[in-house]
């Protein structure tokens, strides 16, 4: 085993936690700590599944291009319409967002896992092969890739999703950063009522970015399900992801641009007990606790951090209501 | 054309079975300053909610420029090229200047910060405003948010300003300046409307009053053709005598002694420096200063609620005639000894009395290790709420109502009352009055007076430097954390306590 190929692994690892982190910073940054991710990413997995599966028994010769495009709707569609149950719960009933992200993970994971373990039952189809749209999913854009040495390996191995993590992280960034629609974005979560007051649409607002944070969320879970792990569910295999991408917001103090690097980062210590040679299954566990260590260390340190930049939006977690005063 | 900017016919504007304003009728001129005066609850700001769009009214019709306009939101008013700087600041603290300036404008061409910036500037160099751009809200005074404020309405073209109670946070010097830009933009043809409840500054800047009394209203006069006494009449509906009765203090002896107080806060810097001075039975000693100099903490040191640096603080119990130092002592033990804290902090319901529980109950957060038995005794907190409600006037539907739905006036009475009802010894008073209308705050200010006649030490923090004057026997000026000076309440001008709120003497800075 060599060493660019662990890492190409840690890149592969780190993929979803990126698809989850930078969705769960544009729900942040509007206001939303939306903790119903994990049970998006999951849920959001599986319905690709189930798309790509409907596909492929339906047609004879399954295409994996329209498998990719079928499973992409799916997915998308079970993401966007879990962020507006939450949205709906959130902003326009103003519940609590803590229980109601809660109730939607523990939803979205009861879903997904409820369909992604008895899936060919469920879905009354002979086969359970996703064979052509994981093939469509894992070619790798650059075919000389491996031509490219190392470096080749670690980065350009992967498929399409890859390259998206890296772009949506990227116009996350510059939305947030350098256009009209981020800095309104940013007031909507930082003190919703100023920005009520200069005529921004609060609730607008809240509902579009939670619903496309939600959906780039559910692309994680779309990933890891149908590239990841070839189209084959596992119940619980999800494991801590979603919850490790939520932690991964605060590592990277709410900055797109950085989840890239704590989103490898952390890729890197979910697999950490790879990198050692000679563990029994008792020691691996221990370095399997990595990922959570490094959160609750950072958790401490940015709480010891007194820089007003690098705080949550002011508004995270609470409901905007104009009539309060 | 006339000359009138807005014209407001009829407007009624109801919240459920209250009426707010009710048939009101008035104008306000290009160029012109005027105030609208009013009590607490009197409707003042429901109405410029109308103009700026947070509101619609009822019933009646708004004419801008002689057009009728219907005004639904901030948006709308902005159009109308009306402009309300609200009492709150609307300000995202973590954006800069220009960012808030911005926020949700929908400009022609490309987004640039740049651009934006150098079009304040603009702006600031034609009002003589000094504000930086590029800094950060977090980082600004209170008078420096009130400018952003002032800009941002001004870069969205506002040719009528509407100020909420702006000088509500201002010290003296800051009021000044304040009223240097109204002044300015008077000039440039802006018509200025400024609610507030301050007689001196209505006399002071305005070219015409408007006077609301409980939704009414009841009319427009010219400032130069009136004074304060007639102007109270209108806004309180009754003679109100504005003098507050002074006793000359006496059995005067040393109660409190503070010698070389020092606090040190959460991030590493000294709140309090050494500070020293003395509370006597039978005075009232009034506080001074900007708002966050020290005062806060200052009381809380007091109370046992805020540890110490270094310094003692000394006080002779009345009924052994011992000394007694509070440092070594716990809150609960002060309190026994008969020091009170009567906090009403910027928020009404931050400390001292539970917003969801009723009056009664609250009675109880001080008494409640006086029950006998494992059972609560509700008796005589319920006949002490009585007693409050009756001897203090307090609206409220009855014990049980929870507190944080009264109005603020009535809030603030029961936490006051609630502490004098334990015949203190020494009374710490801050802010008591701040919100509450003339009719309240006379009437607090009476009870401070009962008390200082009774022998207690009264020590009342205040912010409105009329009333300190007024009130106060001696007054002590706290600047930065450090004691700038002493005054005699009856000799002392308010110039000579502004200076003292924002400098410090030579030789003190000197010595550090």
């Amino acid at each position: 085993m060599n060493l660019a190929y662990i890492l190409s692994r840690a890149v592969a690892q780190g993929l979803p936690f990126l698809y989850g982190s930078t969705g769960e910073i544009l729900n942040e940054k509007s206001g939303n700590l939306n903790l119903g991710i994990p049970g998006i990413m999951i849920s959001g997995g599986v319905a690709g599944i189930v798309g790509a599966m409907l596909y492929e028994n339906s047609v004879a010769v399954p295409n994996g291009k329209v498998g990719l495009l079928v499973s992409l709707l799916f997915s998308l569609l079970c993401s966007v319409a879990l962020s507006l149950i939450y949205c709906f719960l959130t902003v326009t009933l103003r519940a609590n967002q803590n229980v109601t992200g809660l109730a939607i993970t523990i939803f979205g994971s009861g879903l997904g896992n409820f369909y992604g373990g008895s899936i060919t039952t469920l879905l009354g189809v002979s086969s359970s092969s996703v064979a052509a749209t994981t093939a469509a999913y894992k070619a790798p854009l650059i075919p000389f890739y491996d031509k490219l040495g190392a470096v080749g390996t670690i980065f350009f191995s992967h498929g399409f999703m890859f390259y998206l993590a890296l772009i949506i992280a990227f116009v996350s960034w510059f939305v947030l950063k350098k256009t009209r629609t981020g800095l309104n974005l940013r007031a909507v979560g930082e003190n919703p009522a100023t920005a009520d007051a200069t005529g921004i649409s609060v609730t607008k607002y809240k509902y579009i970015t939670t619903c496309i944070g939600g959906a780039i969320a559910g692309l994680g879970g779309l990933y890891y399900a149908i590239d990841y792990s070839n189209g084959l569910w596992d119940t619980n295999s999800f494991g801590d992801r979603g919850w490790l991408s939520v932690a991964l917001v605060i590592f990277v103090v709410w900055k797109p641009n950085l989840a890239v690097l704590g989103a490898f980062l952390f890729g890197g210590l979910y697999i950490a007990d790879i990198f050692v040679p000679g563990l029994t299954s008792a020691t691996k566990e221990i370095f399997k606790m990595l990922p959570y260590l490094v959160t609750i260390i950072i958790l401490i340190s940015t709480s010891l951090m007194k820089k007003k930049e690098n705080q949550p939006p002011a508004s995270l977690g609470l409901a905007y209501f104009r009539e309060e005063r | 054309m006339s000359n009138a900017a807005i014209e407001l016919k009829g407007i009624t504007k109801r919240f459920g079975s209250v009426v707010a304003n009710h048939n009101i009728s008035m104008t306000v001129s290009r160029g012109e300053v005027l105030s609208i005066l009013g009590e607490n609850g009197s409707g003042k700001t429901t109405l410029m909610n109308m103009l700026s769009g947070i509101y619609h009214p009822d019933e009646g019709q708004i004419f801008v420029e002689g057009e009728p306009a219907t005004i639904r939101s901030p948006k709308d008013a902005f159009r109308y090229k009306i402009g309300m700087i609200h009492q709150h600041f609307k300000l995202v603290d973590n954006l800069t200047v220009t960012e808030n300036v911005i926020l949700g404008l929908r400009e022609e061409g490309r987004f640039s910060l740049k651009k934006s910036a150098e079009k304040i500037r603009k702006i600031c160099e034609t009002y003589g405003f000094q504000i930086d751009p590029m800094k950060k809200i977090y980082e600004m005074s209170v008078s420096e948010k009130q400018t952003v404020e002032i800009i941002k309405v001004i870069y969205r073209g506002a040719e009528i300003l509407i100020l909420d109670e702006p000088t509500a946070v201002l010290t003296p010097s800051e009021t000044k300046n304040l009223f240097a830009i109204i002044r300015n933009m008077k000039k440039a043809g802006k018509s200025i409307i400024i609610i507030t409840h301050k007689l001196g500054e209505v006399m002071e800047i305005s070219d015409r009053v408007a006077v609301l009394r409980k939704g009414e209203y009841i009319g427009t006069v010219e400032t130069k053709t009136t004074n304060e006494q007639t102007l109270t009449e209108m806004m309180v509906g009754k003679k109100v005598d504005l003098n507050i009765e002074r006793t000359d203090p006496h059995d005067c002896v040393k109660r409190l002694e503070l010698t070389n107080v020092s606090v040190t806060g959460k991030d590493g810097v000294k709140i309090l420096k050494n500070v020293s001075f003395h509370a006597k039975s039978g005075e009232i000693l009034g506080i001074a200063g900007i708002a966050g100099s020290g005062q806060k903490e200052l009381l809380e040191a007091i109370a046992g609620l805020q540890k110490l640096t270094s310094g003692s603080i000394i006080y002779h119990d009345p009924k052994t005639g011992k000394e007694e130092d509070l440092r070594d002592k716990t809150p609960l033990q002060i309190r026994e000894l008969g020091v009170r804290l009567s906090f009403v902090p910027e928020d009404r319901l931050g400390m001292g009395l539970v917003g969801s529980m009723g009056i009664t109950d609250n009675m109880m957060l001080r008494s409640y290790k006086s029950g006998r038995g494992f059972f609560l005794q509700k008796k005589d907190p319920k006949g002490l709420a009585n007693k409050i409600i009756s001897d203090l006037e307090v609206v409220t539907p009855g014990t049980e109502t929870p507190v944080r739905r009264l109005s603020g006036g009535n809030i603030q009475k029961v936490l006051v009352g609630r502490e004098i009802a334990a015949a203190p010894t020494v009374l710490m008073a801050a802010y008591p009055v701040r919100g509450l209308d003339i009719n309240s705050s006379y009437m607090i200010y009476h009870l401070l007076n009962a008390q200082k006649e009774s022998g207690t030490a009264v020590i009342f923090v205040g912010e409105d430097l009329d009333v300190l004057l007024e009130l106060c026997d001696r007054i002590i000026v706290i600047c930065h954390g450090q004691i700038s000076g002493t005054v005699e309440g009856r000799k002392a001008t308010k110039e000579e306590i502004g200076l003292m709120m924002t400098n410090l003497p030579e030789e003190k800075e000197d010595a550090e």
